[in-house]
């Protein structure tokens, strides 16, 4: 393997993780924020808040693991080294 | 037929973690990925005992394992209810439970049993849903669920919701039947291999105690993409039969 190719790629893992985290971090700290404005306001929610609370997390990592795939896929299936 | 085939090379970290090894089977020239078909069966053989079991004897007043049984039956009954709605819900509850069930002792199935102690020629046992041909055949069977309740449902009808909004819309809207597959497969199956990676990861690092949080972590998060995938389900399906 071309060591610029792999040098390439582990760089490029990196930062598709490391950039894909930012947005979705940030959603999900807003979204946590608000479901505990909304817990305290209303404390009988509760439950309710929760569930959809951690289904709304879910979707958001799932951008997170979008980048995590394309970083596997660079890591371990590279297309461009065989 | 392989999407993604992480088999062009694989890393050996330290000879314990494998993305990319794969036990082949070669059956009438196609060759697949034995090790999952494995857990597969495992996991199916596991919910026909655990589902006769449950409904063999029933009872007025219920058993342990009877109400155990109604009450996961409820618990998925209620993602479709919630989703495709209260007319049109009951035909769809097989589907979505089925899709549930699989899916949580499927990862479940990853973390729970150690799979390490059983030797294969080459690659692992682990979660069936760290494969992407596994998951992306469970969303192409959702995509071909919505796609007939919808065609049943309203006939040839079912086209017109392609220009609903205005026909301007068209391209995007016929984008989306593959951008629903993708995403669907996609995230249960980076989930899956993100949580094993993380724990094999940190097994090598340090053997013991330090990464009991990541499992227990992990145990939780299947479970959530388990909910998540039916959930999804039954909400492509609402939007089609609606």
């Amino acid at each position: 393997m071309d060591s610029l190719i792999s040098a390439a790629s582990v760089i490029a893992a990196g930062l598709s993780v490391g950039l894909a985290a930012i947005g979705p971090g940030i959603g999900q700290g807003q979204a946590a924020s608000s479901a505990v404005e909304a817990i305290a306001r209303q404390p009988e929610t509760e439950n309710s808040v929760r569930g959809t609370l951690l289904l709304s997390l879910a979707f958001m990592e799932a951008l997170t693991i979008y980048g995590l795939v394309v970083a596997l896929s660079v890591l371990f299936a590279n297309p461009f080294t065989s | 037929m392989y999407l993604f085939n992480f088999t062009n090379f694989s890393l050996l970290l330290a000879n314990e973690v494998s993305v990319g090894v794969h036990y082949y089977w070669d059956i009438a020239g196609i060759s697949v990925h034995g090790q999952v078909f494995i857990v597969i069966w495992f996991v199916v053989i596991l919910l026909l005992i655990f589902s006769f079991l449950g409904t063999s004897k029933l009872e007025r007043i219920p058993t342990k394992l009877q109400s155990f049984t109604e009450n996961l039956i409820t618990y998925t009954t209620d993602i479709a209810k919630d989703q495709i709605g209260e007319s049109l819900y009951r035909p769809w509850i097989p589907f979505i439970s089925t899709l549930f069930f699989f899916i949580l002792l499927c990862n479940w199935s990853g973390a729970l049993i150690p799979w390490k102690f059983l030797e294969l020629p080459q690659g692992e046992l682990a979660a069936p849903t760290n494969d992407i041909n596994t998951t992306i055949a469970l969303s192409l069977l959702v995509s071909i669920f919505y796609f007939s309740g919808g065609l049943k449902k309203k006939g040839i009808g079912y086209f017109k919701r392609y220009v609903q909004p205005t026909p301007i819309l068209l391209p995007i809207n016929i984008l989306e039947d593959f951008t629903k597959p993708l995403s669907l497969s996609f995230r249960l199956f980076g989930n899956i291999l993100a949580d094993e990676l993380t724990v094999n990861v940190l097994t090598i690092l340090v053997p013991l105690f330090i990464p009991l949080p990541i499992m227990i972590l992990g145990l939780f998060a299947s479970t959530v993409q388990a909910l998540i995938f039916s959930t999804l389900a039954a909400a492509y399906i609402a939007e089609a039969v609606e």
